[in-house]
């Protein structure tokens, strides 16, 4: 990256972390899937290494098992030259108990340049955001945000549509409990696109119409006419809690198989963010099927998280001066 | 979401009731007149068929006693599966066709407890072929009646489920019970819950000056309250439909009362149990008389029968609770709850007539129209083109509960050797009759 679009990050992106996708202008969403955009293009063009954070450390700071976002970010990160550490905290010192803000500050006086963190609770990325002097960018707290999730599944949107405004997206199943689900409805809105929330009420949270969003507890109605159908990952151990009797009854009435996508629009593309239930939120046939862009996804999840470390990094010391 | 189906169960030629009273609370009918019955359904109704029979219909003189439409009994257990030795299917069947009841919902507490799809289909097939009557199934809310996982309530109403229910227990676990509501309203189903709470309910009769005396551990009003209570907030939250299975107490109707005038979509159930007896009729330790919820105080029945005439309870059930002689023949604290009670239901209920508590039709509006209502049922109305189900009775007729010649297994009736007043000549379902009355008691 030029100087001169380092100084156009610090203008349209002015953003030091990326904890949240709410509030987020349509501008600075544009501009990061501006450059992912050109990301995605230069890693299936050339896919050689760019020198953008050459010399600079990033963390991937996991406190919850992943094993797809982790190698994301990994990947991006070293695409763009950074030195990259993965720091698995489950089976670290946390475990010993020590507490987060501890980690926080043990980690800080490593000064590292950008800490990617997923936590298990909602707000912990942003309590530890406080306590560090390097950028940090969500990958995931709780059932709170996960935004570089919803900028990598509108990036597929608009590759794909063109576009996304005008369009119809129906976010269906495991509401309440999905971080993916609440960035997307913010990113959604900002770019103008209409977004419906479907699934049984016992996974729906509290007044969902104030979300900005139309809201079916038949998905059989509100699938119908929908230009995008993103399904969300039902996570099983709801089922003990009873917010759903059993995954035939789900599958039944919230899975989509090929009767319910007949429903939207004969060009509709089908979205999930992985890791998928086959059978329970999504028929296989139709996981696998040719509207399906579920592998795309994953693919513009690099390309995003490259766009999101860039613009981040503009503000690193010794790299923003330069540009200034 | 189906409706439950409701198919006459054959054809046959034109049947004609005249020279009766006609009673059909759902459209206020009271009135001399006749009724013609073709197909299984009803094709023409009124005082123009008082006298006239059409021609090449079978004619039943009714001889100025009642017809009105069948009973639906939203509240029946059953002996199967798992327990034929206290009741079937066909059993029931025949003690609700001689009580003037031509639907029967059976609960879920049998062996299997109904909360799967294929116990649902199970209870349909043994019903279609050995029932004389209408049955209807509700489903478990909660895997196994535990309290703690929802069932398929998509797929048990899909399959013919005509409400949900936690059979003679509670739920305790509140975000449960929240949950069932809230998940029950995406397919309008209807939660019907025993309101008790089991901390404050572990006594065998009501709490009181009579539980004293007998050094009984009683249960107090508010172990049923407090449920209802917690309940009603919850169907707040959630909107869902909700029933209370059966109260027992001024303080409930007080609950439900105000929870109607919310406009919250709530109902209520009583036993005709308790709206007959009390609880001095446990007298010498009479197991008969031991139930759930338990028979309350004088003043709590005449609050129930007045909350039944003026419609703040919407349904009468008989509750029928068929228990063998080994659960009664015990000391009263060991003793099953329950009492049989399809067979006098009607004339249970008539008692409250006589007395002038409560008008006819307010009554059969109780035991008719409001449960029909309430569990989407086309039945429980004299129209055209409703199904035919219908009971022709003679409020007048004295007669002495014999329970050995009840037709239930279980002989477990509070009524026995009581005197009545009022019996059941003949019940029709579907333009079937499935029971008549030969004038003398069977033997």
């Amino acid at each position: 990256m030029t100087s001169k679009s380092n100084t156009n990050a610090l203008k349209v992106f002015p953003r030091r972390h990326l904890l949240t996708c709410e509030g987020l202008s349509a501008n600075e969403i544009n501009f990061l899937l501006d450059l992912a955009d050109r990301n995605a293009d230069h890693i299936r063009n050339n896919g050689r290494k760019r020198d953008v954070l050459e010399g600079r450390t990033i963390i991937n700071l996991f406190f919850e098992s992943s094993t797809r976002t982790q190698a994301s970010f990994e990947m991006a990160g070293k695409r763009l030259s950074a030195d990259v550490m993965n720091m698995n905290v489950a089976t670290s010192s946390v475990t010993k108990g020590e507490t987060l803000i501890d980690t926080a500050v043990t980690l800080n006086a490593m000064r590292p340049d950008i800490i990617v963190v997923r936590h298990h609770a909602a707000g912990a990325v942003e309590l530890l955001s406080q306590k560090v002097d390097c950028s940090v960018i969500n990958a995931g707290d709780g059932a709170h945000q996960h935004p570089t999730q919803a900028l990598l599944d509108a990036l597929t949107i608009r590759r794909a549509k063109g576009r996304i405004a005008g369009l119809t997206v129906a976010i269906c199943g495991d509401i309440v409990h999905s971080r993916v689900a609440r960035s997307n409805i913010n990113v959604l809105n900002a770019l103008g696109a209409r977004v419906r929330l479907i699934g049984p009420t016992t996974l729906l949270p509290s007044s969902p119409e104030r979300l900005g969003c139309e809201v079916f507890t038949d998905m059989w109605k509100g699938i119908e006419g929908v230009d995008i159908v993103m399904m969300l990952r039902l996570q099983r151990e709801r089922m003990d809690a009873s917010y759903v009797p059993s995954t035939r009854e789900f599958f039944h009435f919230f899975g989509l198989d090929h009767e319910k996508l007949a429903r939207a629009k004969p060009d509709a593309l089908v979205m999930h963010p992985g890791p998928m239930n086959r059978g329970v939120e999504i028929a296989s046939t139709v996981a696998d099927h040719s509207k399906s862009v579920i592998r795309e996804q994953v693919e513009m999840g690099v390309a995003v998280r490259m766009a999101v470390l860039e613009a981040l990094s503009a503000h690193l010391p010794g790299f923003a001066e330069d540009a200034r | 979401m189906r409706k439950p189906i409701e198919k006459p169960k054959s054809l046959g030629t034109a049947t004609v009731f005249i020279n009766a009273r006609l009673i059909d609370p759902a459209s206020n009918r009271d009135e001399p007149g006749g009724l013609l019955v073709k197909d299984g359904l009803i094709t023409d109704l009124g005082s123009h068929l008082r006298r006239n029979a059409p021609e090449g219909a079978n004619v039943i003189d009714c001889k100025g006693n009642v017809l009105a439409p069948g009973l639906i009994d939203a509240q029946v257990f059953t002996g199967e599966p798992g327990y034929e030795h206290r009741e079937t299917l066909k059993t029931a069947s025949h003690a609700a066709a001689a009580g003037g009841v031509t639907t029967i919902v059976v609960m879920p507490d049998t062996n299997p407890v109904i909360d799967q799809v294929a116990l649902v289909d199970f209870i349909q097939r043994r019903a279609r072929d050995n029932a004389l009557v209408h049955v209807q199934t509700m489903a478990a809310m909660t895997k196994g009646l535990q309290g703690e996982e929802m069932t398929e309530i998509g797929l048990l109403k899909r399959a013919g489920a005509i409400g949900f229910s936690n059979g003679k227990s509670s739920v305790v676990n509140t975000r449960v019970m929240r949950n069932v509501l809230s998940y029950a309203k995406d397919f309008n189903a209807l939660v019907v819950h025993h309101t008790e709470d089991p901390y404050l309910s572990s006594g065998s009769m009501n709490s009181g000056e009579v539980a004293s005396r007998l050094g009984l551990p009683g249960i107090s009003k508010i172990a049923e309250t407090i449920m209802l209570e917690r309940d009603v907030r919850l169907v707040e939250m959630t909107g869902g439909r909700y029933h209370a299975a059966t109260i027992s107490c001024q303080e409930s109707i007080d609950v439900i009362k105000n929870a109607k005038a919310k406009k919250l979509p709530v109902s209520c159930g009583v036993s005709i149990n308790h709206l007959t007896l009390n609880e001095n009729d446990i007298g010498p330790y009479r197991t008969f008389f031991k139930m759930r919820p338990p028979l309350r105080k004088e003043e709590d029945r005449v609050a129930m029968v007045q909350a039944v005439a003026n419609g703040d309870i919407d349904v009468i059930v008989s509750s029928h609770d068929p228990q063998d002689a080994d659960t009664k023949r015990r000391p009263f604290a060991e003793a099953a709850d329950g009492a049989v009670g399809l067979e006098t239901l009607l004339s249970a209920a008539l008692r409250l007539v006589h007395s002038g508590d409560i008008t006819l039709s307010a009554m059969l509006k109780a035991l008719t129209i409001n449960p029909a209502r309430l569990l989407g049922l086309h039945s429980g109305r004299l129209a055209k083109g409703a199904i035919a189900d219908l009971v022709l009775f003679d409020p007048g007729e004295p007669w002495v509960v014999n329970k050995d010649l009840l037709r239930s297994r279980s002989k477990n009736t509070p009524f026995d050797e009581a005197k009545m007043q009022g019996r059941v000549l003949r019940t029709m379902v579907a333009g079937q009759t499935v029971y008549e009355y030969a004038g003398v008691e069977r033997t």
